[in-house]
């Protein structure tokens, strides 16, 4: 099998925006849920602090849930599988959401979705079952929000910082991360969008390098 | 939603005696329906150059729903042949494919819709054209959806029955050109009663500038047996046994459910599908 990650060379592009500036400032723990508006003209950054950690994220139109984020509309958009400084995240409904500004770690993934208690079942044992996941996190969430959204709100999601390489003949595996302790990829919202992210508790597949951390979440105004 | 129990089913006959459901769907035409638990849904490509695009739910509790991310990851594969199976986002079976002629069906390049659409083939207005108008699987997924209670929260990354597009070492996707081949077939069968939602319509990644979705045909038929120890789907991956096995414990708890004294379908809640 052929490895793209050693074959592409990634474009990283740092970001002159600094933490003091930022309007919004947290740091959210492995295992958690999190949601939150961004404005149209706001910038986000998910800072991924220890190394290799699954960000699994979506995004919906904040004034219109049932405009979400569409994996399948960006990559086609792009013509490329993976996310990278440039790419725009699209909505079902063909419109940009936001655009990827800076990345400084080169490849994120919206073709493996977010672990379930069910698909752990499936791909490890039906023993883990009772192991915590990520679609749990968007549920509580969304449950959280009081905004009537739920499991039916729930479509493909993206990967911050999770490699999953496709390669020509067919072939899908879930490869040692490519980030590192400290890198970054910001978005700059075109819309006014509701972020909601499952900081992956995954134990059992190298996304989160088998150690599941904390990431920096922090948001700008438009300058 | 009612579940595809034969006995209860208004079209029971129909279902009873498979030989008699055949159609041919026309270019730009959507279709769906309820397929009960051993029916097998056969798709025949007689132009070699189709594309349908197709969604699945299970026909009870349609927020059950086929899953792009968990078909793939659970087999490890980046497109969709025989001996694999179609995920729900339970960890269940929806779908097994247990016959394909043609070698490849994609399911990570979504369907095309209106503004694709005239972008590619101009207009194609109703107005001018009349029923050879130009119909879009996103289009042709709400009408059949709404028909059903369901809608635009219920699209989810579809499946593209007959296409190939290849993912190159960068990342880069391209729509493969003669993928598919006169007459070629492919044959889903349930795993549960299963809703299909299907539309013939142009793949947004083929680069042909003519609106012309060629047609499609369809059969449905009754499973000789269920998947036993030894279906090729179930053993194909140690992923799919597990599949099959949470999908058979789930089809069990519906028919204790079935055998309790006023439990049933008739006594439930409707399900929350509307908008």
């Amino acid at each position: 099998m052929t490895i793209p990650s050693v074959l592409t060379p990634f474009v990283l592009k740092e970001s002159l925006r600094v933490p003091g500036g930022a309007v919004y400032d947290e740091i959210l723990p492995a295992g958690r849920g999190w949601s939150r508006e961004i404005a149209r003209g706001q910038t986000f950054r998910i800072v991924d602090l220890e190394g290799n950690q699954a960000v699994d994220t979506l995004f919906y139109n904040a004034r219109d849930p049932d405009e979400r984020y569409s994996a399948v509309d960006t990559i086609r958009a792009q013509g490329n599988i993976y996310l990278t400084t440039g790419t725009r995240l699209m909505s079902c409904d063909g419109r940009p959401m936001l655009r990827i500004v800076a990345d400084t770690c080169g490849r994120h993934d919206t073709l493996g979705g977010a672990c379930s208690a069910e698909s752990n079942q499936v791909r490890y044992a039906l023993e883990k079952k009772h192991m915590h996941s990520c679609r749990d996190s968007f549920l509580l969430e969304l449950a959280r929000l009081g905004r009537g959204m739920g499991k039916r709100d729930l479509p493909s999601n993206i990967n911050f910082f999770m490699n999953v390489p496709v390669t020509p003949d067919g072939g899908l595996s879930f490869a040692d991360g490519v980030s590192a302790s400290g890198r970054y990829v910001e978005l700059g919202a075109e819309m006014d969008v509701l972020a909601l992210i499952s900081n992956c508790p995954q134990l059992n597949n190298p996304c989160n390098a088998y150690n599941p951390t904390p990431v920096r979440l922090l948001i700008w105004d438009a300058p | 939603m009612r579940p595809l129990d034969a006995s209860a089913n208004a079209n029971a006959n129909v279902n009873g005696d498979m030989g008699g459901v055949a159609e041919t769907l026309r270019g730009g035409q959507a279709w769906s329906r309820r397929l009960a638990r051993g029916q097998i849904l056969r798709l025949i490509d007689p132009s070699g150059t189709a594309c349908v695009s197709a969604l699945f739910y299970n026909a009870r509790d349609p927020w059950e729903r086929y899953n792009m991310a968990d078909t793939l990851k659970a087999q490890y594969t980046a497109f969709l042949t025989a001996g694999r199976v179609l995920y729900s986002d339970m960890g269940r079976v929806l779908v097994s494919i247990i016959d394909d002629t043609c070698g490849w069906h994609d399911t990570m390049s979504g369907c095309g819709d209106l503004a694709s659409s005239q972008a590619r083939f101009g207009p194609g207005r109703y107005q001018e054209l009349r029923n050879e108008f130009h119909r879009n699987a996103r289009d042709n997924f709400l009408i059949e959806l709404s028909k059903r209670g369901l809608g635009k929260r219920d699209i989810v990354a579809n499946v593209n029955f007959f296409v190939r597009v290849s993912v190159g070492d960068d990342g880069q996707v391209r729509w493969m050109p003669g993928n598919s081949r006169p007459g070629a077939h492919i044959d889903l069968r349930c795993e549960m009663d299963t809703l299909v939602v299907l539309s013939n319509t142009p793949h947004p990644l083929d680069p042909g500038r003519v609106y012309g979705p060629p047609a499609v045909e369809i059969s449905v038929r009754a499973a000789t047996a269920p998947a036993g120890e030894r279906d090729p789907c179930r053993v194909s991956r140690p992923e799919n046994g597990r599949g099959f096995a949470l999908t058979e414990a789930y089809l069990g708890e519906l028919e204790t459910e079935g055998t309790r004294p006023g439990a049933g379908p008739s006594s439930m809640a409707p399900p929350a599908v509307g908008s």
